[in-house]
């Protein structure tokens, strides 16, 4: 039977096959799922590809829709590494059970502790910061004090926000929630809602064109989409506040990845995180988008050094994911859409 | 054997392969379905006691007001834009009749934001008139339930236009005169005559446009207005619980398929064949003058305004992105279109065929089941068919290692897959067009041929295809179109490097950063225009 089967079978098969994925087998190669956007990849993949020989394919989408796949590929998966933005993401991949953990003294090296998962199914590779924007021409910055103090009456019908759908928020919540406890936060929350000047945005970019319309003074955005729009008007009538200066300090999230728990090429995807997690991989990491290099090793880009040092919380970030189902509910609450 | 027992023998060999025709493709759409059946094993009560107290309430007023928005706007416009360019004569009608399916090709998602920035506050319009009259001036948010209706129903109405519009053609003008005769003014006989014998078609298009519209998160996002399907999306990216995400999405399955066999019932047993051609309704002086500039308006809102203003963009940024990469993702996304729209329109044509000629209640509910796909979130239905092709595809790997290969996944992550997707998806689109086209075919004419004793595939050949021809090609454009602009599924089944158009606008768009995607956007409906004006010089009169 089975030889039959060989005999007519295998050329049909092999034709059947030829319409369907194709699987390389040439070189070394390896797969990655990225949620982070192809042009802020690519780049360091074509110079890892120069450095070591070796070719990253990637496929990219959205965070969930990729965990789902990895999940249902199993064995079968092509993914060897899983790379996103934030660290909810990376908490619910790891407990997902797609990434596997690893022991890798380099990643220990470059990566802060509090920006990599205890187990080491994932580390951080650039560091974003969620800070206040504040236009320059109705604010003052001794006005400004901390996310929470955006809750005072003073910035009624004042401050903008962008969509609590967006994870961004999410995490920034669910962290203040592991600080000042769920009540404080519901408030605090509360009463933002109550301060907003128009329904919340759905990205940074259209918040901040809100204030320099004059829709609004205040909001709270990632610093890079403050520098990309910097980049397109140098004398742009708006200014980053570092919140929370004497207290905890900003709030800041990762993008980051981790190697996935069935993935072919285990060794080199390890390899691959661990080379962008190295100084020559770093600085064109965070500065394709104009964030923080995790390795503390690395000097941030010119343009993310004039925006002046602060002090960053350095809770783990795995907070984001623990507490994130909990923030949302508090944030539907309060009814911040 | 005689000449009876052959023909008993052909008629039952059909009816089989019917059935088995019938059962893969229901079963195709099943599947996915089927998975989203299977979340119900797992309830999380946490999560569904927060959605029922906090999230639905005030989501599914909101729903609701988009339904009712969107439907009233797309039949208003739709309805009289297909009488006045089918039916009446005015200046310029040549041009609208076809420039007036052009906003078919604009994706909710381009448009969505390509409105917000020129209207919202921040926009240019309105920072243009502050300017003018005074930094106190402001019009309503856009960022609204209206808002959202309005653009919603700006680029969906297309679908109600084309469909009235074929049927409002073939229409005879006979019972419209008779009516006239019999004292009918033309607004009555519009009511009572035209109106209520395209109403199959009128319907099927409004379905297509309600189902976009519960399906939609593109467009909904970029205004963050809150539906039914965003509380979707949230239990999945935000609570991280795909079963309870699973289990609305089959809610809101379950929603459609109530409405749509309401529809069907009190449409009821009614038969829409007509035939005949007649003179045209010749609006005069300012009548005419009115209903081109009426056209005008909708053509500039729709389609005119956004595309200038997505040129705009892309002339600021300098055209910086535009490489020889755009080839390919033209190359891809036209590639993908054509190919899913012959194999849709193909099997949507053979299950319409299945249900006019072999009438069973159960084959009629197959067929209603084989085109649910399209109520679907796009990113619902593509996680329900990747869990079931990935589920085939361990099948299969254990059976190819039978024979000595390690074969990887085979399904997921090739073109296959991806087709099959949009087949699932856009199923409804294809029958929609090519059932109202059987069910204005006269059985006289089917039953004429018959007692002339021709053949099945002389049936086939000299009567169902060329008089479905205008069906068939209205079904190939609309599928091809959509394909080009889907998204959800395109960015979680594509091949390795088989980025689209969509997926570019969604690397742009999901930044925030508009301007980049003016490229990709404009590209798009460019492109998007090419099947479109095909079928109009096609159909044109």
């Amino acid at each position: 039977m089975r030889t039959i089967a060989s005999h007519f079978l295998k050329p049909i098969l092999l034709i059947l096959l030829s319409l369907f994925p194709m699987v390389s087998a040439f070189g070394e190669e390896v797969w990655v799922y990225s949620s982070r956007k192809e042009h802020l990849i690519k780049p360091l993949f074509d110079q890892y590809k120069m450095e070591t020989g070796v070719s990253v394919r990637y496929v990219t989408d959205k965070a969930p829709p990729l965990m789902a796949r990895i999940k249902a590929e199993g064995r079968n998966t092509r993914a060897d590494l899983f790379m996103t933005v934030d660290a909810g993401n990376l908490w619910q991949a790891g407990n997902m059970g797609i990434l596997q953990p690893i022991t890798s003294p380099i990643l220990d090296k470059n990566v802060p502790s509090h920006l990599r998962d205890s187990e080491g199914r994932w580390a951080g590779l650039s560091i974003r910061a969620r800070a206040i924007v504040y236009s320059t021409k109705r604010v003052a910055p001794s006005e400004l004090k901390s996310y929470e103090s955006l809750a005072d009456d003073k910035w009624k019908g004042r401050l903008c926000l962008r969509t609590s759908k967006k994870v961004y928020n999410q995490s920034l919540v669910a962290v203040m929630m592991e600080h000042l406890g769920a009540e404080k936060t519901e408030e605090t929350i509360s009463a933002w809602v109550k301060n907003l000047a128009t329904p919340v945005f759905s990205n940074d970019t259209k918040l901040m064109e809100a204030i320099l319309a004059g829709q609004c003074d205040v909001g709270i955005v990632n610093t890079y989409y403050f520098g990309r729009l910097q980049k397109e008007q140098p004398d742009l009538p708006l200014a980053i506040f570092w919140p929370n200066q004497a207290d905890r300090g900003v709030h800041v999230n990762i993008s980051g990845a981790g190697v996935t728990r069935y993935g072919k090429h285990p060794q080199a995807a390890q390899k691959l995180l661990e080379w962008l997690s190295s100084p020559s991989a770093q600085s064109t990491f965070a500065s394709l988008n104009m964030e923080y290099p995790v390795n503390p090793a690395v000097k941030k880009s010119k343009e993310v050094a004039a925006w002046g040092e602060f002090k960053a919380d350095v809770i783990n970030v795995d907070v984001a994911g623990r507490n994130q189902a909990r923030a949302i509910m508090l944030m539907d609450r309060a009814k911040y859409h | 054997m005689n000449n009876t027992d052959l023909f008993q023998k052909l008629k039952f060999d059909r009816r089989l392969a019917a059935g088995v025709f019938l059962l893969i493709m229901a079963g195709s759409v099943l599947l996915p379905l089927g998975v989203l059946g299977l979340s119900w094993l797992e309830i999380d009560q946490e999560i569904w006691a927060h959605l029922l107290d906090i999230v639905l309430p005030s989501l599914l007023v909101n729903t609701l007001v988009l339904l009712v928005g969107v439907g009233v706007l797309v039949l208003l416009l739709g309805v009289s834009l297909a009488w006045l360019t089918a039916v009446c004569e005015f200046p310029g009608r040549k041009f609208f009749d076809w420039a007036l399916m052009l906003p078919l090709a604009m994706p909710t998602y381009v448009i969505a934001f390509v409105m917000v920035g020129l209207l919202d506050y921040s926009g240019s319009l309105q920072t243009f008139l502050r300017g003018l009259l005074g930094p106190t001036f402001s019009f309503p948010e856009i960022r609204s339930g209206g808002g959202v209706v309005l653009v919603l129903g700006l680029v969906l109405y297309p679908y109600v236009y084309m469909l009235a519009r074929s049927a409002f053609q073939s229409q005879g003008r006979g019972l419209l005169d008779a009516a006239r005769v019999l004292g009918y003014g033309p607004w009555r006989g519009f009511y009572k005559v035209a109106l209520p014998m395209a109403r199959p078609a009128i319907a099927g298009g409004a379905a297509l446009a309600l189902m976009e519209v519960l399906a939609d998160f593109g467009a909904v996002s970029v205004f963050n207005y809150d539906t039914f399907t965003t509380a979707i999306y949230k239990t999945w990216y935000g609570f991280f619980n795909i079963h309870a995400a699973g289990q609305l999405a089959s809610l809101l399955l379950l929603f459609v398929v109530l409405a749509l066999s309401l529809e069907r019932r009190s449409r009821g047993d009614a038969r829409y064949h007509q035939s005949g051609k007649g003179q045209r309704i010749a609006l005069m002086k300012w009548k005419g003058w009115a209903a081109a500039l009426f056209c005008l308006f909708v053509l500039s809102c729709a389609f005119i305004v956004p595309v200038v203003k997505l040129l705009m963009w892309v002339v600021q940024n300098q055209f910086s992105d535009l490489d020889e990469r755009y080839l390919k993702l033209l190359a891809h996304s036209f590639g993908l279109a054509a190919l899913a729209a012959i194999v849709t329109v193909g099997i949507a044509f053979v299950l319409a065929l299945i249900k006019k000629t072999q009438s069973s209640t159960l084959v009629a509910s197959m067929v209603q089941w084989a085109t649910l796909g399209y109520a679907l979130p796009g990113s619902i239905l593509a996680v329900g068919i990747m869990l079931s092709f990935t589920f085939v595809d361990k099948g299969l790997g254990q059976f190819y290692l039978l024979l000595g290969y390690d074969s990887g996944p085979l399904l997921v992550g090739g073109v296959v897959a991806l087709v099959l997707a949009y087949v699932v998806r856009f199923m409804a689109v294809a029958f929609g067009a090519i059932d109202s086209g059987f069910e204005q075919l006269r059985p006289s004419i089917i039953e004429g041929a018959r007692t002339l004793g021709a053949s099945w595939q002389r049936l086939l050949r000299r009567i169902y295809l060329p008089m479905l021809a205008p069906g068939l090609l209205t079904a190939m454009v609309l599928v091809f179109v959509d394909v080009m602009k889907e998204m959800p599924a395109t960015l979680l089944l594509r091949p390795f490097g088989w980025d689209t158009l969509a997926v570019r606008v969604y690397e742009m768009t999901s930044e925030g950063e508009w301007e980049r995607a003016a490229l990709p956007g404009i590209t798009l409906v460019v492109a998007g225009l090419i099947p479109v004006l095909f079928l109009v010089q096609r159909s044109a009169r």
